[in-house]
């Protein structure tokens, strides 16, 4: 502010202005204060009690706060079970990474493309976004119920058969088989790709890989059209100038979509509660169903308080890195 | 110049591309078609060895059906996701409003700090969170509901309106200011009208993420009658005293609120997507 402005205020308004700016400041304060103390007891305060109870001995209905330190990571870490659950997670991610990325990348270049209704092509692969994973969850596990394949087939094998590709029919999201199977002396399950959750990964890919494609269409909406225009004219392919230019220039959003749907599938829940219940035994069973079942069913309390940090842990892991990183990269902006 | 720079650019057939695209259409509305289909068959045409036959005729003797199991639940669902949503986007966008503009020191920590509870997995509060609930009274019961989705609504509702009260220019508060308006004053005279798309945005967020929401409403409704209606449908999926056709429309009725936002206001839908990746 220059001089001559200052010199117009009388110094009974400057005295004004500043009392009303310090009783705004406080309003303000006071209008923040309710979200800050929610997010403080809400968020930090349950973290820290749960991460507490999963240093007890709480087994059952009323509270026992004996103090018990690492035991029940060791049990849970021991169990066949969370060792399949951290193996399902595993596979899980990975699978729905790759088919995130893949397809959303390619759905944004062909939307990008600037065919005609390009608009209604781009609704139909985004809409499953709006839908619960719980009626993902019913309409998909009909689809890949097999029936009594190949004479009585239903739902996908159904179609397959009348296509002709009997060779395809599978048992689904009864397949009980964990593919390539082997099992080193240290772990207690099977490792290896467990058959019945890719059917799974199907299903989550189909609800979330239109969310993929918008991040990549804003992203290819980003790169200014000069530059790809640019090589053209010195002679590039259009693959080389999709390789050279376009891709590295997605690699941010990339980033992006690996942290935002890593974290989700580091979370699935609903989906897998409504196509599978983590069957069959414990072939699509995932932390979050774990903790679930440990805690209301079991009523092992200490035990799913320990398995619920580790999906803290995890989640964290990814996210406070980027959390971190987008709050600095906004305060350079 | 060479020949070849002046080339135009070939292109490959338009023909291809759009079969491309339909293939990957047909992928999408696949499930859909599945649901629609089941849901208007009438229960004698209803076989799983003909589940992909379209239906002989239009029946709603399964939407019957799948109302009487599930309509109490779709009015619990009604009562949990308008006021959450209403409070949300009142606090949300007071929050963003100081975060934005009445910024103060460690204003951006306590920002970041608030977006963690976004991305937290909700297994890790749940049993905090009914031990407090039923010390308050409000266990099982839809204003519990409604308190849990407004608490943890609050990073992402924050987080879109910050960002939307960010891209207001500075100049305006200060006029606002100079003019002897208070905080209230700016808000409602300047900030309030200028975020309308950014409420809208907001709100339809919150919509359907709080009626598609599963794990809260399993956990904190237990009384069947309190039930929101992804958990009713999950029972009906789960009985195997209910038949398919049912299921199929119980889960188009869920579908359908959230579908016809996504068809009208998709635009905003979109904008509250991709703010929640934090590139707003």
């Amino acid at each position: 502010m220059s001089h001559a402005n200052i010199r117009e205020f009388a110094p009974s308004d400057v005295a004004r202005r500043r009392r009303w700016l310090t009783r705004d400041r406080l309003i303000a304060l006071l209008m923040l204060m309710p979200s800050v103390v929610a997010i403080a007891v809400f968020v930090y305060g349950f973290i820290a009690w749960t991460g507490y109870i999963s240093l007890t001995a709480w087994s059952g209905i009323a509270p026992d706060y004996t103090f018990v330190g690492l035991e029940n990571y060791r049990t849970i870490f021991r169990s066949v079970r969370f060792q399949t659950d951290i193996r399902n997670t595993v596979v899980f991610t990975l699978f729905f990474l790759l088919s995130n990325l893949i397809l959303g990348l390619v759905l944004a270049l062909l939307v990008d493309a600037r065919v005609k209704g390009e608009a209604i092509f781009r609704s139909i692969y985004l809409f499953p976004m709006a839908v619960s994973f719980i009626v993902t969850g019913v309409a998909w596990s009909w689809i890949f119920t097999p029936g009594n394949f190949p004479s009585d087939p239903t739902g996908i094998n159904l179609l397959l058969d009348r296509l002709g590709l009997d060779a395809l029919q599978s048992a689904w999201i009864t397949d009980k088989r964990v593919l390539p199977e082997f099992r080193p002396s240290w772990a207690r399950t099977k490792l290896g790709v467990p058959m019945a959750m890719l059917p799974v990964v199907v299903a989550a890919t189909w609800q979330m890989s239109g969310f993929t494609m918008a991040m990549y269409l804003a992203g290819l909406r980003g790169i200014p059209e000069d530059l790809r225009e640019a090589a053209r004219v010195d002679g590039a392919s259009e693959w080389q100038v999709f390789r050279r230019i376009t891709l590295p220039m997605l690699q941010p959003v990339t980033l992006s979509a690996v942290i935002i749907l890593g974290h989700i599938s580091l979370k699935i829940f609903d989906l897998i509660m409504t196509m599978t219940g983590g069957g069959p035994g414990n072939a699509t069973d995932v932390p979050g169903v774990f903790v679930y079942d440990i805690t209301f069913n079991a009523n092992k309390i200490a035990q799913g308080a320990a398995a619920a940090i580790v999906m803290l842990v995890m989640v964290a892991v990814l996210i406070v890195p980027y959390i971190v990183y987008n709050a600095r990269t906004e305060v350079e902006r | 110049m060479s020949t070849t720079a002046l080339r135009p650019v070939r292109r490959r057939p338009r023909i291809w591309l759009y079969a491309i695209m339909i293939v990957f259409a047909g992928f999408y509305l696949l499930p859909i078609f599945l649901l629609l289909i089941t849901s208007f068959k009438s229960f004698e045409e209803v076989s799983l060895s003909r589940m992909w036959d379209l239906p002989r005729g239009l029946h709603f003797q399964s939407f019957t059906r799948a109302w009487e199991a599930m309509g109490s639940s779709f009015i619990n669902s009604l009562q949990l996701v308008i006021p959450a949503t209403i409070i949300s986007c009142i606090l949300g966008s007071l929050n963003g409003y100081v975060l934005a503009k009445w910024k103060f020191r460690g204003s951006d920590l306590i920002f970041t700090a608030i977006l963690f509870g976004m991305f937290i997995p909700y297994q890790s509060v749940l049993i905090p969170l009914v031990r407090v609930l039923s010390g308050m009274g409000l266990y099982g019961s839809i204003n519990g509901l409604i308190l849990v989705h407004v608490v943890y609504g609050i990073p992402i509702t924050t987080l879109i309106f910050r960002n939307y009260y960010a891209s207001v220019p500075t100049e305006l508060v200060e006029a606002g200011k100079i003019d002897g308006a208070d905080f209230f004053g700016i808000y409602r005279h300047i900030m309030f009208p200028l975020s309308i798309p950014g409420f809208v945005v907001v709100a339809i967020w919150q919509f359907t993420s709080i009626w598609n929401e599963f794990l809260f409403g399993l956990i904190i409704t237990s009384a069947p009658e309190k039930r929101p209606v992804t958990v009713a449908l999950q029972n009906l999926s789960g009985s195997q005293f209910t038949q398919w056709n049912v299921q199929m429309a119980g889960a188009l009725l869920v579908a359908l609120p959230t579908l016809l936002v996504y068809i009208f206001l998709g635009r905003y839908f979109l904008r509250g997507l991709l703010a929640g990746s934090l590139k707003g």
